[in-house]
C-alpha cells in the first residue's frame, strides 16, 4: 500500500494543500501591504500612538502574525502525519 | 614617544574595548575548547547530529542573525526609512517559507546539505559538482557585508584604525577559529551568541528609550505627508543635516530606496512610484525565496533527532528571530533624530555604525553608562558578523573540502589527509573573503546581504522548491534552471556593486534605462520566474530522463519518517546499485 501511486499522489497532495492554504494566509498579507501603501496612502499613513498605521503592521505586528501562522502549520501537519503512520499500519493489519 | 604601531589605540574608550575583547575571547576561547571535544572527521561536518530543540533554534538564530540583522537594518532604517522594514520582515518571513515547503522533505531525504540533496534526487554526482559552486557564490556575497560589519565596527572601536584593517584583523582570528574548531564548536558557540545578541540589541533600546523617549514617540516627531509631527515633551530632536532624506519621504512607503533609480532618471514623485512598487516587490520575493536557499541554514535541520524535532525547531527560530528583529528599526527612528550628523558621512562613518554609536549617546546624561551600552552593542555586533562568518566559512569550507577535494580530486584520500584539506581549505576562503570584504566599504551592509538573498533566491530555492514537489524534474532540466536563474543574478547583482563602487562608469546609463537598474538591483522578480520556468521547459524535452525510482524518492521526501521508507531506500539503492 505505501509504494502504490496513490499512496504517493494522495500524501503529496494533502501536504501541499496545507503548505499553500498557509503560505497563502501569509502571502495576502505579504502581498497585500504594498498595494495598501500604493492605493491607499493616506490611510496607512493614520497616527496609531505616533506610528504610522503602516509602520505599526510592517515594523511591529507582522512578526506575531507569521508566528500564529507557522505554529497552525506544524500543529496541523504534525497531525496530518500521526494520521498517515495510522493509516498505513491499519492497511498492514488488514493485509495480513 | 608612542610607538606608531599602536597609534590606532588613542581616542579608544576603555569600556567599549573591554566588553569587545571579552566577546572576542569568549567566542574563540569556546571554540578552541570544544575543538579539544571534537575529534572525529564527520564531527567536523555535521555536529554529531543530535542536538535538542532549544539548543538548536538558538544555535539557528544564532547563526542566521548576521551583521545585517544587527548593524545593517538599523542603518538602513535610519538612511533611507520604512522601505528597509522589508528587509527585518521578509528575514523572519522567509523562515515560514522554509518551513511550508522545504524543511520538512528535506530532513526525511537525509542529505547533509544542498549538494548532496542534488546528488542523491538526481544520482548525479555531475550536478553535486554543478550545485556547490552556488555554495560559494552565496557565500562570498554574504561574507562581505560580515567583513564591512567587522571593518565598521572596529573603525569605531579604534577611530584611528584603517577600515581594512579590521576587515583583516576579525577575518584571519575567524579563520583560525574555524579552521582549528570546526563545526561542533560552533553550535555551542552559535546559541550562546544568539543570547549575547538578544541581550546587546534589547538592553540598550530599553536604556536608550529610557532615557530619550520611546519608539513611538520619536517616530511621531517626523511628519507624513498627511499628519503632522506629534510633539512629545521628553523627545528631543537634532536638526537634519542637508544629506538626509526629508520627512515625509523618509517615514512612508515608496522613499528613498525604492525611488532610488528613478529619481536619477529624474521623473517626478508620481512617475516614480509604479517604478517603486515594482522594486518593493522584488525585494520581498529575492528576501522571502532567499532563505530557503542558503547554504548554511539548511545543514541544521538535519542537527535534530527527528522530524518532529526539526518542525518543533522552526517555530523556535521563527519566535527567537522575530522578537530580535522588532529592536533594530528602532535604533534607526531614533538614530536619526538624536545623530542625525552621520547622513553625512560615508562608508565605515556612516549610518551603519548607528548601533554602536547611538547608545552613548547616554554619556552626556549618565556618566559611563552610555560608554558601557555602546560597549554591549559593540559586543552584540562581534557575535553577529563572528558567528555569520563561521557559520558561512564551515559551510564553504566543507564544500570546498569534502566536494571538491573529497570526491573530485581525491576521492581515496584518508581521513588525516581529509581533516588537514578542511583546515586548508578554511584558510583560502577565509583568505579571499576577507580580500573581498576590503573592497565594499561603500556598500551597506544590508543592501549586500540582500543581494545574496536574491542570488540564492533565484538558484536553489527553484532547485528545492521544485525537486520537492516535482516529480517530473530532470537533472538537465534542474541544472539548467539553477544556472541559468543563478548566474543571471549573480551578474546583475555584479554589476551593480561596480557601479556603486565605482570600478565601472555606468550612471550616464542607469539615468536613461532606470527600469533596468531597478531590475538589475533587485532582479528576484525576473530571475526566480525565469529558473522555474527553464526547469519545466528543460524538463518536459527531456522527459525520458527522469529518474527511474522517482516514485521511491518521491516517497522518502514525503511520507513520515516513522514508516522507515528512508532505510528501506538506502538498502534498494545499495543492492540496486551494486555498492
Amino acid at each position: 500500500m505505501v509504494h502504490s501511486e496513490s499512496f504517493l499522489r494522495l500524501l503529496m497532495r494533502r501536504q501541499l494543500r496545507l503548505s499553500i492554504a498557509s503560505a497563502a494566509a501569509f502571502l495576502v498579507a505579504l502581498l497585500g501591504m504594498p498595494l495598501l501603501n500604493y492605493f491607499a496612502p493616506t490611510f496607512m499613513a493614520t497616527r496609531v500612538g505616533g506610528f504610522t498605521l503602516s509602520w505599526l503592521i510592517l515594523g511591529v505586528l507582522f512578526f506575531p502574525f507569521v508566528w500564529i501562522i507557522s505554529w497552525i502549520f506544524i500543529q496541523r501537519s504534525i497531525a496530518l502525519e500521526d494520521e498517515e503512520v495510522a493509516e498505513v499500519r491499519r492497511g498492514k493489519e488488514q493485509a495480513k | 614617544m608612542i610607538n606608531p604601531l599602536f597609534a590606532f589605540l588613542g581616542g579608544v574608550d576603555p569600556w567599549i574595548f573591554a566588553c569587545s575583547f571579552v566577546t572576542v575571547v569568549v567566542t574563540v576561547g569556546m571554540g578552541f575548547w570544544s575543538a579539544k571535544t571534537s575529534k572525529t572527521t564527520s564531527d567536523f561536518f555535521v555536529a554529531g547530529r543530535a542536538v535538542s530543540v532549544g539548543w538548536n533554534a538558538s544555535a539557528i538564530s544564532g547563526e542566521y542573525l548576521s551583521a545585517a540583522s544587527f548593524m545593517g537594518v538599523a542603518g538602513m532604517v535610519m538612511s533611507s526609512g520604512y522601505d528597509a522594514l522589508w528587509y527585518p520582515v521578509c528575514y523572519a518571513c522567509g523562515y515560514l517559507f522554509l518551513l511550508l515547503f522545504i524543511a520538512g522533505p528535506l530532513r526525511r531525504f537525509g542529505a547533509y546539505t544542498i549538494p548532496d540533496f542534488a546528488e542523491g534526487r538526481y544520482d548525479s554526482p555531475v550536478f553535486r559538482k554543478i550545485a556547490v559552486v552556488f555554495v560559494l557564490f552565496i557565500g562570498f556575497f554574504y561574507t562581505m557585508p560580515q567583513m564591512k560589519g567587522a571593518g565598521t565596527t572596529l573603525a569605531y572601536i579604534f577611530p584611528g584604525m584603517p577600515y581594512w584593517g579590521g576587515v583583516v584583523l576579525v577575518g584571519v582570528v575567524i579563520t583560525l577559529n574555524v579552521a582549528l574548531g570546526g563545526m561542533k564548536g560552533i553550535t555551542l558557540v552559535q546559541a550562546f551568541q544568539y543570547w549575547a545578541k538578544m541581550f546587546a540589541i534589547s538592553v540598550p533600546v530599553f536604556v536608550l528609550m529610557g532615557v530619550f523617549g520611546f519608539y513611538n514617540g520619536h517616530l511621531g516627531a517626523t511628519a507624513t505627508a498627511t499628519t503632522p509631527a506629534v510633539h512629545v515633551a521628553s523627545v528631543e530632536r537634532k536638526p537634519l543635516v542637508e544629506k538626509a532624506p526629508a520627512d515625509s519621504a523618509w517615514i512612508a512607503p515608496f522613499g528613498p530606496l525604492t525611488t532610488k533609480a528613478a529619481k536619477a532618471a529624474g521623473l517626478s514623485n508620481e512617475q516614480a512610484k509604479p517604478y517603486s512598487l515594482l522594486y518593493t516587490y522584488s525585494l520581498i520575493m529575492a528576501l522571502v525565496c532567499g532563505t530557503a536557499g542558503l547554504p548554511h541554514i539548511l545543514v541544521r535541520f538535519y542537527t535534530n533527532p527527528n522530524g518532529v524535532a526539526a518542525k518543533r525547531t522552526t517555530m523556535w527560530v521563527m519566535i527567537l528571530i522575530g522578537i530580535f528583529y522588532v529592536f533594530p528599526p528602532i535604533f534607526g527612528v531614533l538614530g536619526r533624530n538624536l545623530l542625525p550628523e552621520l547622513y553625512a558621512a560615508t562608508g565605515a562613518k556612516g549610518t551603519d555604525k548607528i548601533v554602536l554609536e547611538l547608545p552613548r549617546m547616554i554619556n552626556e546624561r549618565y556618566g559611563v553608562w552610555g560608554s558601557i551600552m555602546s560597549g554591549i552593542t559593540c559586543a552584540g555586533a562581534f557575535a553577529a558578523f563572528m558567528s555569520t562568518f563561521s557559520g558561512l566559512l564551515v559551510s564553504m569550507t566543507a564544500a570546498l573540502a569534502h566536494d571538491v577535494y573529497g570526491r573530485m580530486l581525491r576521492p581515496d584520500a584518508r581521513p588525516a589527509e581529509r581533516l588537514k584539506a578542511f583546515k586548508v581549505a578554511a584558510v583560502i576562503v577565509g583568505g579571499v573573503a576577507i580580500l573581498l570584504g576590503t573592497q565594499v566599504e561603500d556598500l551597506q551592509i544590508n543592501f549586500m546581504v540582500g543581494q545574496a538573498f536574491a542570488i540564492a533566491a533565484a538558484s536553489y530555492f527553484p532547485l528545492l522548491f521544485m525537486s520537492v514537489w516535482w516529480r517530473n524534474m530532470t537533472t538537465k532540466g534542474a541544472a539548467t534552471g539553477m544556472l541559468g536563474g543563478g548566474l543571471a543574478a549573480l551578474a546583475c547583482t555584479t554589476i551593480i556593486n561596480l557601479s556603486d563602487l565605482k570600478k565601472v562608469d555606468l550612471n550616464a546609463f542607469w539615468a536613461t534605462h532606470p527600469l533596468i537598474r531597478i531590475l538589475c538591483e533587485q532582479p528576484a522578480i525576473w530571475t526566480v520566474p525565469l529558473a522555474i520556468g527553464l526547469m519545466i521547459v528543460v524538463s518536459k524535452l527531456t522527459a525520458a530522463q527522469v529518474p527511474s525510482d522517482i516514485r521511491m524518492k518521491m516517497l522518502v521526501l514525503h511520507a513520515p519518517e516513522q514508516l522507515g521508507l528512508k532505510q528501506e531506500y538506502i538498502q534498494e539503492h545499495a543492492a540496486g546499485t551494486g555498492h
